[in-house]
């Protein structure tokens, strides 16, 4: 048996309420497939399983809000039988299958005062006799238009509890704009999204800057090499082709990261913990205010055109509230490029339990002395805040020495 | 195409980006990076998107050119068929 629970999705998350099941009892997933869509106070997330399997019981319904590490569903392996399935639920049935969800992350004498609490958990919660597949739950998945689905993540309207106007029943983005206008004033309206997220960036910088004993670094980088091999570069393709500099500069990231694998991961019960890949956390900051910053995954085996096509996939989805829960849980350090409208350097707050965050400014024309000349020269400040119980800032000097050297050979990236 | 006809696509493909704009707050002789907040990807795609709609190809080294709406507007002119 697997249980499939709501994985955390970055230090500043606890909870989530379902949106929708995007799989039904008897469909097979594997690795990486979407099964859900969960909303936080950020985003709503498409959370992904970790495991192959055949969805065989949804316990968590739409609407309802769980803590991470509640059991959502319940999966059978390869070649478990429904009658195995059943004897394993039965051994578990002595818990309520309430309590045994919220028991996970809450201590024992909790769970029986917390049940009453857990909103309606009829079918699924009661101990009754085990049937088959229970086809008294979303069966019969409702036709939801990815627009309407998206404007009900943004109202809080729950599809679930909606009839829909559309083709077979399908419920359309006006369905779910007619409920949100007339439903309760707590629904996730785009201000509260906006409250919730200022809350979750405060509680987590508030925590950085309470737990982390950053140091600062920064160094100026010409990228006149940059520069020209990019424009090269481009004016070969379609405008559909072209690769920005902050792919380059997240390249370049990337490439320098691989010497310096100590400042790549995770600080966590006192002790660093290396991680084996590079997942950028991109910050991307949102139109209304505010910002999030989810991985741009593997930088390091990606070539540079896919870290483009990566980069502009994320920011569309993380503008649409439509990230995967990978991309939350992911970011082993963070990258924060404050674009050429921005200012020329920043002191970044680190993202915990990450141990590094490194800062762009504007790439600005500035004067450059190279061979005892002097040239006017694209310059950007490149900033390093790291973790001092990680890492010292000889290490980060050189850090920033080696992504220096990374962008004056951008064709070797 | 007309001016005002280009200016209406421009125009709605540069809300599609940031929806908070409106035509009448604009002004189409300034430079429009000054009012409006775009971001190098943004700016793409801001070019991505007159490149689809209306089938031209916008050179990078022509960027410069495209300072306000006026000037992007009469650049499309330059470009389509009368």
């Amino acid at each position: 048996m697997i249980e499939f629970k709501l994985p955390s999705l970055g230090a500043d998350m606890d909870q989530g309420k379902l949106v929708e099941w995007t799989v039904k009892p008897g469909d097979h997933v594997t690795k990486g497939s979407v099964v859900a869509v969960v909303d936080t106070s950020k985003s709503a997330i498409d959370v992904e399983i970790w495991h192959d399997g055949t969805v065989w019981e949804l316990l968590t319904q739409p609407g309802e809000t769980v803590p991470v590490g509640a059991v959502m569903a319940l999966l059978l392996e390869a070649g478990e039988t429904q009658e195995q399935a059943l004897a394993w639920k039965r051994d578990h049935a002595a818990v309520p299958v309430a309590a045994y969800a919220t028991a996970a992350v809450l201590p024992p004498a909790a769970t029986v005062t917390s049940a009453p609490s857990t909103p309606a958990h009829d079918s699924p919660a009661a101990p009754a006799p085990p049937t088959l597949v229970s086809p008294a739950a979303p069966a019969a998945r409702t036709r939801v238009s990815p627009a309407a689905r998206k404007r009900a993540a943004e109202l809080g309207v729950d599809l679930a509890a909606l009839a829909g106007s559309g083709p077979e029943g399908a419920i359309t983005i006006e369905d779910v704009e007619k409920t949100g206008k007339a439903g309760s004033a707590a629904a996730t309206t785009p201000l509260n999204r906006m409250t919730e997220i200022r809350k979750t960036i405060g509680a987590a910088m508030t925590r950085s800057k309470r737990e982390i004993p950053h140091y600062y670094l920064a160094t100026d980088i010409p990228l006149a090499r940059a520069t020209e091999w990019l424009a090269a570069r481009n004016t070969q393709c379609s405008v559909t082709e072209r690769v920005l500099m902050a792919a380059v500069l997240l390249k370049a990231v990337a490439h320098a990261l691989k010497r310096h694998a100590a400042l790549n991961g995770f600080y966590r019960d006192g002790r660093f913990e290396p991680a084996n890949a590079v997942h950028i956390g991109v910050a991307i900051s949102l139109r209304q205010g505010g910002l999030i910053a989810p991985a741009l995954h593997d930088c390091d085996s990606k070539s540079l055109d896919e870290l483009m096509r990566g980069l502009a996939d994320l920011v569309r989805r993380a503008r649409a509230f439509t990230l995967r829960s990978s991309e939350l849980s992911d970011p082993t350090i963070t990258v924060t490029n404050l674009g050429d409208g921005g200012a020329d350097l920043v002191h970044g707050v680190i993202y915990p339990p990450q141990v590094a965050i490194i800062g762009f400014g504007g790439v600005r024309e500035r004067s450059w002395v190279e061979e005892g000349a002097v040239r006017a020269m694209p310059v950007v400040t490149a900033s390093l805040a790291a973790d001092h119980r990680v890492t010292d800032g000889h290490l980060g000097a050189l850090f920033l020495a080696d992504l220096s050297r990374s962008l004056q050979a951008p064709d070797k990236l | 195409m007309q001016t005002t006809e280009l200016r209406n696509i421009v125009f709605t493909i540069l809300k599609s980006i940031a929806p908070e704009i409106e035509p009448a707050e604009l002004d189409a002789a300034a430079p429009l990076r000054d009012q409006i907040d775009l971001d190098s990807m943004d700016y793409l795609n801001f070019i991505v998107g007159m490149h689809e709609k209306l089938k031209v190809e916008i050179p990078e080294s022509d960027y410069q050119k495209l300072v306000s709406l006026d000037d992007i507007v009469s650049y499309l002119r330059e470009k389509l068929p009368a």
